[in-house]
Protein backbone atom coordinates (compact mmCIF):
# COMPACT_ATOMS: atom_id res chain seq x y z
CA UNK A 1 0.00 0.00 0.00
CA UNK A 2 1.45 3.25 -0.85
CA UNK A 3 0.06 6.59 0.36
CA UNK A 4 2.28 8.77 -1.45
CA UNK A 5 3.36 11.02 -3.11
CA UNK A 6 -0.01 12.82 -2.09
CA UNK A 7 -0.86 16.45 -4.04
CA UNK A 8 -3.16 18.86 -3.04
CA UNK A 9 -4.42 20.62 -5.39
CA UNK A 10 -6.32 24.30 -4.65
CA UNK A 11 -7.52 22.97 -1.72
CA UNK A 12 -9.73 25.88 0.64
CA UNK A 13 -11.71 25.81 3.63
CA UNK A 14 -14.25 28.78 3.89
CA UNK A 15 -16.72 29.29 6.58
CA UNK A 16 -19.57 31.88 6.04
CA UNK A 17 -18.05 33.10 2.80
CA UNK A 18 -14.67 34.03 4.63
CA UNK A 19 -11.25 31.96 3.45
CA UNK A 20 -10.00 30.73 6.59
CA UNK A 21 -7.44 28.45 4.34
CA UNK A 22 -6.54 28.05 0.98
CA UNK A 23 -6.08 27.94 -1.77
CA UNK A 24 -3.07 25.83 -1.08
CA UNK A 25 -1.06 24.01 -3.56
CA UNK A 26 1.01 20.90 -1.57
CA UNK A 27 3.19 17.51 -2.93
CA UNK A 28 4.25 15.19 -0.25
CA UNK A 29 6.39 12.40 -0.71
CA UNK A 30 6.73 9.43 1.36
CA UNK A 31 9.59 10.22 4.18
CA UNK A 32 10.52 11.81 7.34
CA UNK A 33 8.98 14.90 9.14
CA UNK A 34 7.26 17.79 7.78
CA UNK A 35 7.07 20.56 9.99
CA UNK A 36 3.85 23.05 9.79
CA UNK A 37 5.10 26.61 11.35
CA UNK A 38 2.98 30.30 11.25
CA UNK A 39 1.45 32.58 13.71
CA UNK A 40 -1.27 31.53 15.60
CA UNK A 41 -4.57 31.66 13.30
CA UNK A 42 -2.30 31.03 10.15
CA UNK A 43 -4.67 28.21 9.48
CA UNK A 44 -1.83 25.08 10.62
CA UNK A 45 -4.92 22.83 12.64
CA UNK A 46 -7.12 23.15 9.87
CA UNK A 47 -4.13 22.26 7.05
CA UNK A 48 -3.78 19.33 9.11
CA UNK A 49 -7.70 18.34 8.84
CA UNK A 50 -8.14 19.06 5.65
CA UNK A 51 -4.97 16.86 4.68
CA UNK A 52 -6.19 14.09 7.09
CA UNK A 53 -9.83 14.54 5.96
CA UNK A 54 -12.28 15.38 8.72
CA UNK A 55 -12.49 18.94 7.65
CA UNK A 56 -14.59 19.72 4.67
CA UNK A 57 -12.92 20.92 1.57
CA UNK A 58 -14.92 24.23 0.02
CA UNK A 59 -12.57 24.08 -3.01
CA UNK A 60 -9.91 21.64 -4.53
CA UNK A 61 -9.02 18.07 -4.04
CA UNK A 62 -6.58 15.83 -2.55
CA UNK A 63 -5.05 13.10 -4.27
CA UNK A 64 -3.15 9.98 -2.36
CA UNK A 65 -1.46 7.32 -4.92
CA UNK A 66 -4.66 4.62 -3.37
CA UNK A 67 -7.89 5.51 -3.22
CA UNK A 68 -8.65 8.05 -0.53
CA UNK A 69 -10.82 5.38 1.44
CA UNK A 70 -7.87 3.06 1.86
CA UNK A 71 -5.77 6.14 2.33
CA UNK A 72 -7.96 7.08 5.47
CA UNK A 73 -7.10 3.79 6.78
CA UNK A 74 -3.69 4.25 6.98
CA UNK A 75 -3.74 7.82 8.88
CA UNK A 76 -3.49 8.62 12.68
CA UNK A 77 -4.30 12.32 13.96
CA UNK A 78 -2.99 13.66 17.77
CA UNK A 79 -4.69 16.22 19.10
CA UNK A 80 -3.53 19.16 20.84
CA UNK A 81 -5.66 18.34 23.78
CA UNK A 82 -5.62 14.31 23.83
CA UNK A 83 -9.19 12.71 23.71
CA UNK A 84 -9.41 9.97 25.87
CA UNK A 85 -12.09 6.95 25.86
CA UNK A 86 -13.45 6.49 29.25
CA UNK A 87 -11.87 3.24 29.58
CA UNK A 88 -8.86 1.73 31.28
CA UNK A 89 -4.99 2.36 29.43
CA UNK A 90 -5.21 -0.96 28.27
CA UNK A 91 -8.67 -1.04 26.44
CA UNK A 92 -7.43 2.45 25.03
CA UNK A 93 -4.82 0.86 23.44
CA UNK A 94 -6.77 -1.87 21.61
CA UNK A 95 -9.46 0.03 20.67
CA UNK A 96 -8.32 1.24 17.44
CA UNK A 97 -6.66 -2.34 16.95
CA UNK A 98 -9.66 -4.09 17.72
CA UNK A 99 -12.17 -1.74 14.96
CA UNK A 100 -9.34 -3.29 12.69
CA UNK A 101 -11.06 -6.79 13.56
CA UNK A 102 -7.44 -7.55 15.41
CA UNK A 103 -8.54 -10.54 17.91
CA UNK A 104 -8.06 -9.85 21.32
CA UNK A 105 -5.25 -11.52 22.87
CA UNK A 106 -2.86 -10.50 19.91
CA UNK A 107 -3.98 -6.89 20.50
CA UNK A 108 -3.29 -6.99 24.28
CA UNK A 109 0.13 -8.08 23.40
CA UNK A 110 0.66 -5.09 20.75
CA UNK A 111 -0.83 -2.85 23.37
CA UNK A 112 1.79 -4.35 26.37
CA UNK A 113 4.36 -3.50 24.00
CA UNK A 114 3.51 0.48 22.79
CA UNK A 115 2.66 0.34 26.49
CA UNK A 116 6.12 -0.20 27.53
CA UNK A 117 7.42 2.07 24.46
CA UNK A 118 5.54 5.13 25.71
CA UNK A 119 6.65 4.42 29.31
CA UNK A 120 3.21 3.49 30.98
CA UNK A 121 3.97 0.11 31.01
CA UNK A 122 2.98 -0.01 34.56
CA UNK A 123 -0.60 2.31 34.06
CA UNK A 124 -2.40 -0.27 32.01
CA UNK A 125 -5.43 -0.93 34.49
CA UNK A 126 -5.79 2.97 35.21
CA UNK A 127 -7.97 4.77 34.16
CA UNK A 128 -7.28 6.57 30.87
CA UNK A 129 -9.17 10.76 32.01
CA UNK A 130 -7.43 10.75 34.99
CA UNK A 131 -3.78 10.06 33.74
CA UNK A 132 -2.01 13.11 33.79
CA UNK A 133 -1.24 15.50 30.94
CA UNK A 134 1.85 14.46 29.64
CA UNK A 135 0.80 10.76 29.96
CA UNK A 136 -2.34 11.11 28.29
CA UNK A 137 -0.58 12.83 25.32
CA UNK A 138 2.11 9.76 25.24
CA UNK A 139 -1.33 7.65 25.44
CA UNK A 140 -2.68 9.63 22.81
CA UNK A 141 0.33 8.81 20.50
CA UNK A 142 0.97 5.17 21.20
CA UNK A 143 -2.78 4.57 20.61
CA UNK A 144 -2.18 6.60 17.21
CA UNK A 145 0.87 4.71 16.25
CA UNK A 146 -0.52 1.11 17.56
CA UNK A 147 -2.33 0.86 14.28
CA UNK A 148 0.61 1.38 12.55
CA UNK A 149 -0.07 4.12 10.08
CA UNK A 150 1.63 5.32 7.14
CA UNK A 151 1.45 9.14 7.93
CA UNK A 152 0.61 10.28 11.20
CA UNK A 153 -0.64 14.11 11.76
CA UNK A 154 0.40 15.92 14.95
CA UNK A 155 -1.08 19.36 16.09
CA UNK A 156 0.72 21.00 18.13
CA UNK A 157 1.31 17.90 20.60
CA UNK A 158 3.63 19.29 22.85
CA UNK A 159 1.68 22.55 23.44
CA UNK A 160 0.17 22.19 27.23
CA UNK A 161 3.67 19.96 27.74
CA UNK A 162 6.38 20.98 30.18
CA UNK A 163 10.17 20.21 28.96
CA UNK A 164 10.60 16.22 29.93
CA UNK A 165 7.21 15.21 28.59
CA UNK A 166 7.88 17.10 25.48
CA UNK A 167 11.45 15.30 25.08
CA UNK A 168 9.72 12.37 25.61
CA UNK A 169 7.31 12.72 23.09
CA UNK A 170 9.85 13.76 20.70
CA UNK A 171 12.19 10.25 21.24
CA UNK A 172 8.83 8.48 19.96
CA UNK A 173 8.60 10.49 17.18
CA UNK A 174 12.08 10.22 16.16
CA UNK A 175 11.38 6.30 16.39
CA UNK A 176 8.73 6.41 14.49
CA UNK A 177 10.03 8.19 11.63
CA UNK A 178 13.31 6.09 11.61
CA UNK A 179 10.83 2.86 11.22
CA UNK A 180 9.30 4.67 8.17
CA UNK A 181 6.32 6.71 9.26
CA UNK A 182 5.55 9.91 7.72
CA UNK A 183 5.39 12.86 10.54
CA UNK A 184 3.26 15.38 9.15
CA UNK A 185 3.44 18.12 12.19
CA UNK A 186 2.17 21.31 13.67
CA UNK A 187 4.02 23.44 16.12
CA UNK A 188 4.59 26.61 17.65
CA UNK A 189 8.10 25.86 19.50
CA UNK A 190 10.80 26.18 16.96
CA UNK A 191 13.27 24.61 19.17
CA UNK A 192 10.87 21.27 18.30
CA UNK A 193 10.83 22.39 14.63
CA UNK A 194 14.74 22.16 14.57
CA UNK A 195 14.64 19.21 16.17
CA UNK A 196 12.43 17.16 14.14
CA UNK A 197 11.93 18.97 10.78
CA UNK A 198 13.16 17.40 7.43
CA UNK A 199 10.79 19.68 5.60
CA UNK A 200 9.04 23.01 6.69
CA UNK A 201 5.68 24.92 5.67
CA UNK A 202 5.43 28.12 6.71
CA UNK A 203 1.97 28.96 7.09
CA UNK A 204 0.70 32.81 7.07
CA UNK A 205 -3.02 34.20 6.74
CA UNK A 206 -3.98 30.86 5.58
CA UNK A 207 -1.84 30.30 3.01
CA UNK A 208 2.00 28.59 3.00
CA UNK A 209 4.04 31.68 2.45
CA UNK A 210 7.59 29.55 2.34
CA UNK A 211 8.29 25.97 2.42
CA UNK A 212 11.61 24.34 1.80
CA UNK A 213 14.05 21.68 3.44
CA UNK A 214 14.21 22.33 6.90
CA UNK A 215 17.85 23.45 6.99
CA UNK A 216 17.47 25.59 4.20
CA UNK A 217 14.17 27.26 6.00
CA UNK A 218 16.09 27.89 9.37
CA UNK A 219 19.46 28.68 7.76
CA UNK A 220 18.84 30.90 5.10
CA UNK A 221 14.99 32.13 5.26
CA UNK A 222 13.84 33.64 1.74
CA UNK A 223 11.09 35.89 2.85
CA UNK A 224 11.32 38.97 4.90
CA UNK A 225 8.20 37.23 7.23
CA UNK A 226 10.28 33.87 7.51
CA UNK A 227 13.39 35.35 8.20
CA UNK A 228 11.55 38.05 11.14
CA UNK A 229 9.17 35.09 12.69
CA UNK A 230 12.03 33.11 13.35
CA UNK A 231 13.77 36.03 15.06
CA UNK A 232 10.60 35.25 17.06
CA UNK A 233 9.26 39.06 15.92
CA UNK A 234 5.61 39.32 15.92
CA UNK A 235 4.54 38.75 12.20
CA UNK A 236 1.13 39.44 11.16
CA UNK B 1 -50.31 9.89 63.48
CA UNK B 2 -52.00 6.34 64.91
CA UNK B 3 -52.24 5.15 61.15
CA UNK B 4 -49.09 5.97 60.73
CA UNK B 5 -47.43 4.02 63.54
CA UNK B 6 -49.99 0.87 63.06
CA UNK B 7 -49.12 0.80 59.29
CA UNK B 8 -45.20 0.57 59.98
CA UNK B 9 -45.99 -1.72 62.86
CA UNK B 10 -48.00 -4.12 60.42
CA UNK B 11 -45.33 -3.34 57.44
CA UNK B 12 -42.65 -4.80 60.00
CA UNK B 13 -44.62 -7.83 60.30
CA UNK B 14 -45.93 -8.08 57.06
CA UNK B 15 -42.11 -8.28 56.00
CA UNK B 16 -40.99 -9.98 59.13
CA UNK B 17 -43.62 -12.76 58.64
CA UNK B 18 -43.09 -13.28 54.89
CA UNK B 19 -46.59 -12.91 54.53
CA UNK B 20 -47.55 -15.17 51.38
CA UNK B 21 -49.90 -12.32 50.22
CA UNK B 22 -47.73 -9.46 50.26
CA UNK B 23 -44.73 -11.35 49.07
CA UNK B 24 -46.45 -12.92 45.82
CA UNK B 25 -48.03 -9.13 44.84
CA UNK B 26 -43.79 -7.66 45.82
CA UNK B 27 -42.73 -10.26 43.47
CA UNK B 28 -45.79 -9.31 40.81
CA UNK B 29 -44.51 -5.39 40.75
CA UNK B 30 -41.17 -6.26 40.54
CA UNK B 31 -41.90 -8.91 37.35
CA UNK B 32 -43.56 -6.00 35.56
CA UNK B 33 -41.15 -3.15 36.12
CA UNK B 34 -38.64 -4.85 35.35
CA UNK B 35 -39.56 -6.36 32.30
CA UNK B 36 -41.11 -3.17 31.31
CA UNK B 37 -37.58 -1.48 32.27
CA UNK B 38 -36.06 -4.21 30.27
CA UNK B 39 -38.02 -3.70 26.96
CA UNK B 40 -38.36 -0.36 27.23
CA UNK B 41 -33.97 0.05 27.72
CA UNK B 42 -33.44 -1.68 24.12
CA UNK B 43 -35.62 0.49 22.58
CA UNK B 44 -34.59 3.62 24.48
CA UNK B 45 -30.84 3.33 24.53
CA UNK B 46 -30.25 2.79 20.71
CA UNK B 47 -33.03 4.88 19.80
CA UNK B 48 -31.29 7.55 21.97
CA UNK B 49 -27.24 6.89 20.67
CA UNK B 50 -28.86 7.36 16.88
CA UNK B 51 -30.56 10.52 17.52
CA UNK B 52 -27.31 12.19 19.45
CA UNK B 53 -25.18 10.90 16.46
CA UNK B 54 -27.19 10.56 13.19
CA UNK B 55 -28.06 14.22 11.29
CA UNK B 56 -31.35 13.93 9.53
CA UNK B 57 -33.85 16.40 8.83
CA UNK B 58 -36.41 15.45 11.52
CA UNK B 59 -33.85 15.31 14.40
CA UNK B 60 -34.86 18.63 16.67
CA UNK B 61 -38.12 17.61 16.34
CA UNK B 62 -37.77 14.04 17.69
CA UNK B 63 -35.64 15.43 20.41
CA UNK B 64 -38.51 17.98 21.42
CA UNK B 65 -40.93 15.18 21.20
CA UNK B 66 -39.41 12.72 23.15
CA UNK B 67 -38.42 15.84 25.93
CA UNK B 68 -42.43 16.48 25.77
CA UNK B 69 -43.12 12.61 26.47
CA UNK B 70 -41.47 12.70 29.08
CA UNK B 71 -44.48 14.29 30.94
CA UNK B 72 -46.72 11.37 29.53
CA UNK B 73 -49.82 10.89 31.89
CA UNK B 74 -50.00 7.14 32.49
CA UNK B 75 -54.08 7.20 32.87
CA UNK B 76 -53.75 8.18 29.10
CA UNK B 77 -51.71 5.95 28.64
CA UNK B 78 -53.59 3.04 30.00
CA UNK B 79 -56.52 4.44 27.77
CA UNK B 80 -54.90 4.18 24.74
CA UNK B 81 -53.37 0.60 25.71
CA UNK B 82 -56.83 -0.43 26.86
CA UNK B 83 -58.42 0.29 23.30
CA UNK B 84 -55.85 -1.42 21.66
CA UNK B 85 -56.01 -4.27 23.51
CA UNK B 86 -59.84 -4.46 24.45
CA UNK B 87 -61.70 -6.94 22.66
CA UNK B 88 -62.92 -4.83 20.04
CA UNK B 89 -59.78 -3.48 19.25
CA UNK B 90 -56.81 -3.96 17.00
CA UNK B 91 -55.05 -6.54 19.46
CA UNK B 92 -58.06 -7.78 20.72
CA UNK B 93 -57.63 -11.45 19.66
CA UNK B 94 -54.76 -11.84 21.33
CA UNK B 95 -56.43 -11.68 24.83
CA UNK B 96 -53.56 -9.42 26.21
CA UNK B 97 -55.81 -6.75 28.47
CA UNK B 98 -56.00 -7.20 32.27
CA UNK B 99 -52.80 -9.58 32.11
CA UNK B 100 -48.99 -8.99 33.38
CA UNK B 101 -48.11 -8.27 29.52
CA UNK B 102 -50.29 -5.73 29.39
CA UNK B 103 -49.20 -3.99 31.99
CA UNK B 104 -46.02 -4.38 30.73
CA UNK B 105 -46.73 -2.65 27.75
CA UNK B 106 -48.03 0.02 29.11
CA UNK B 107 -45.04 0.87 31.51
CA UNK B 108 -42.75 0.57 28.69
CA UNK B 109 -44.61 3.57 26.63
CA UNK B 110 -44.45 5.40 29.72
CA UNK B 111 -41.06 5.16 30.23
CA UNK B 112 -39.39 4.64 26.93
CA UNK B 113 -39.30 9.03 26.42
CA UNK B 114 -38.13 9.21 29.78
CA UNK B 115 -35.09 7.07 29.59
CA UNK B 116 -34.54 7.70 26.02
CA UNK B 117 -34.32 11.72 26.99
CA UNK B 118 -31.64 11.16 29.92
CA UNK B 119 -29.54 8.71 27.70
CA UNK B 120 -29.55 11.26 24.96
CA UNK B 121 -28.49 14.23 26.92
CA UNK B 122 -25.33 12.19 28.04
CA UNK B 123 -24.24 10.77 24.95
CA UNK B 124 -24.81 14.17 22.95
CA UNK B 125 -22.39 15.27 25.46
CA UNK B 126 -20.03 12.36 25.06
CA UNK B 127 -20.53 12.56 21.55
CA UNK B 128 -19.32 16.25 21.45
CA UNK B 129 -16.33 14.84 23.71
CA UNK B 130 -15.38 12.13 21.32
CA UNK B 131 -16.35 13.35 18.08
CA UNK B 132 -12.62 14.10 16.81
CA UNK B 133 -10.85 10.86 17.73
CA UNK B 134 -13.84 8.53 16.58
CA UNK B 135 -14.14 10.65 12.58
CA UNK B 136 -10.40 10.27 12.57
CA UNK B 137 -10.22 7.18 13.38
CA UNK B 138 -13.05 6.36 10.56
CA UNK B 139 -15.46 4.41 12.57
CA UNK B 140 -18.76 2.95 11.05
CA UNK B 141 -21.93 4.14 12.37
CA UNK B 142 -22.86 1.08 14.26
CA UNK B 143 -19.07 1.03 16.20
CA UNK B 144 -19.38 4.54 16.85
CA UNK B 145 -22.72 3.84 18.55
CA UNK B 146 -21.67 1.00 20.14
CA UNK B 147 -18.62 3.11 21.92
CA UNK B 148 -20.54 5.65 22.94
CA UNK B 149 -23.23 3.22 25.05
CA UNK B 150 -20.27 1.50 26.49
CA UNK B 151 -18.39 4.92 27.65
CA UNK B 152 -21.62 6.52 28.84
CA UNK B 153 -22.82 3.11 30.75
CA UNK B 154 -22.78 4.85 34.56
CA UNK B 155 -25.10 7.85 32.75
CA UNK B 156 -27.47 5.42 31.51
CA UNK B 157 -27.28 2.84 34.31
CA UNK B 158 -29.22 6.93 36.15
CA UNK B 159 -31.54 7.17 32.98
CA UNK B 160 -32.94 3.74 33.63
CA UNK B 161 -32.70 3.67 37.08
CA UNK B 162 -35.31 7.24 36.65
CA UNK B 163 -37.18 4.88 34.25
CA UNK B 164 -37.93 1.87 37.13
CA UNK B 165 -38.75 4.53 39.41
CA UNK B 166 -41.73 5.97 37.43
CA UNK B 167 -42.90 2.31 36.51
CA UNK B 168 -42.46 1.18 39.45
CA UNK B 169 -44.53 4.33 41.36
CA UNK B 170 -46.97 4.33 38.54
CA UNK B 171 -50.75 3.23 39.28
CA UNK B 172 -53.28 4.67 36.47
CA UNK B 173 -52.03 3.05 33.67
CA UNK B 174 -51.63 -0.34 35.36
CA UNK B 175 -54.60 -0.05 36.94
CA UNK B 176 -56.63 0.36 33.84
CA UNK B 177 -54.99 -2.38 31.62
CA UNK B 178 -54.19 -4.77 34.37
CA UNK B 179 -57.93 -4.54 36.44
CA UNK B 180 -56.01 -4.90 39.77
CA UNK B 181 -57.26 -8.61 39.93
CA UNK B 182 -56.45 -10.60 42.76
CA UNK B 183 -53.68 -13.29 42.05
CA UNK B 184 -53.75 -12.60 38.60
CA UNK B 185 -52.70 -8.53 38.16
CA UNK B 186 -52.88 -7.14 41.82
CA UNK B 187 -49.51 -5.25 41.67
CA UNK B 188 -48.38 -3.31 44.56
CA UNK B 189 -49.55 0.41 43.71
CA UNK B 190 -53.06 -1.02 42.78
CA UNK B 191 -53.43 -3.03 46.09
CA UNK B 192 -52.37 0.48 47.37
CA UNK B 193 -55.36 2.45 46.05
CA UNK B 194 -57.69 -0.44 46.75
CA UNK B 195 -57.01 -0.87 50.63
CA UNK B 196 -57.33 2.97 50.90
CA UNK B 197 -60.50 3.04 48.94
CA UNK B 198 -61.44 0.73 51.39
CA UNK B 199 -60.68 2.49 54.24
CA UNK B 200 -57.65 -0.08 55.74
CA UNK B 201 -55.34 2.79 55.75
CA UNK B 202 -52.69 0.71 58.13
CA UNK B 203 -52.46 -1.66 55.52
CA UNK B 204 -52.45 1.01 52.80
CA UNK B 205 -49.72 2.38 54.27
CA UNK B 206 -47.70 -1.05 55.04
CA UNK B 207 -48.05 -1.53 51.62
CA UNK B 208 -46.55 1.93 50.51
CA UNK B 209 -43.59 1.56 53.24
CA UNK B 210 -42.35 -2.04 51.42
CA UNK B 211 -42.88 -0.30 47.72
CA UNK B 212 -40.04 2.37 49.30
CA UNK B 213 -38.16 -0.48 50.49
CA UNK B 214 -38.35 -2.20 47.44
CA UNK B 215 -37.41 0.70 45.28
CA UNK B 216 -34.36 1.67 47.57
CA UNK B 217 -33.64 -1.38 47.25
CA UNK B 218 -33.22 -2.18 43.52
CA UNK B 219 -31.79 1.35 43.55
CA UNK B 220 -28.82 0.12 46.09
CA UNK B 221 -28.43 -3.22 44.17
CA UNK B 222 -27.74 -1.51 40.70
CA UNK B 223 -25.62 1.07 42.11
CA UNK B 224 -23.67 -1.47 44.00
CA UNK B 225 -23.17 -3.86 40.92
CA UNK B 226 -22.30 -0.74 38.49
CA UNK B 227 -19.76 0.20 41.18
CA UNK B 228 -21.01 4.04 40.46
CA UNK B 229 -18.69 6.29 42.55
CA UNK B 230 -16.21 3.56 43.34
CA UNK B 231 -14.26 4.00 40.41
CA UNK B 232 -12.97 7.25 38.36
CA UNK B 233 -14.88 10.16 37.61
CA UNK B 234 -17.61 9.66 35.88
Amino acid sequence: MQLFPMTAKGIESRRRGQVLVGPIDLTLDGTGACVVVGPNGSGKTTLLRLLHGTARLSAGQINWACPTDEARHHQGFVFQRPVMLRRTVMQNLIYPLRLRGVPLAQARDRARDWAAQVGLADMLDRAAPVLSGGEQQKLALARALISEPKVLFLDEPCAALDGRATREIEEILTHAKSTGTRLILSTHDMGQARRLADQVLFLLGGRIHESGPAETFFNRPETPQARAFLRGDIVE
Amino acid sequence: MVDLWSGLAQAFWLVVTLDAELVEIALRSLRVTLSALAVACVIALPLAAFVAVKRFRARRFVIAILNALMGLPPVVVGLIVYVFLSRSGPFGVMGLLFTPTAMIIAQTIIIVPLIASIAHQSIRDLWQEYHDLLISMNVTQGQKIRTLLWDCRRALLTAALAGFGRAIGEVGAIMIVGGNIDHATRVLTTAIALETGKGEFALALALGFVLIGLAVAVNLAIHWLGRTEREGAW
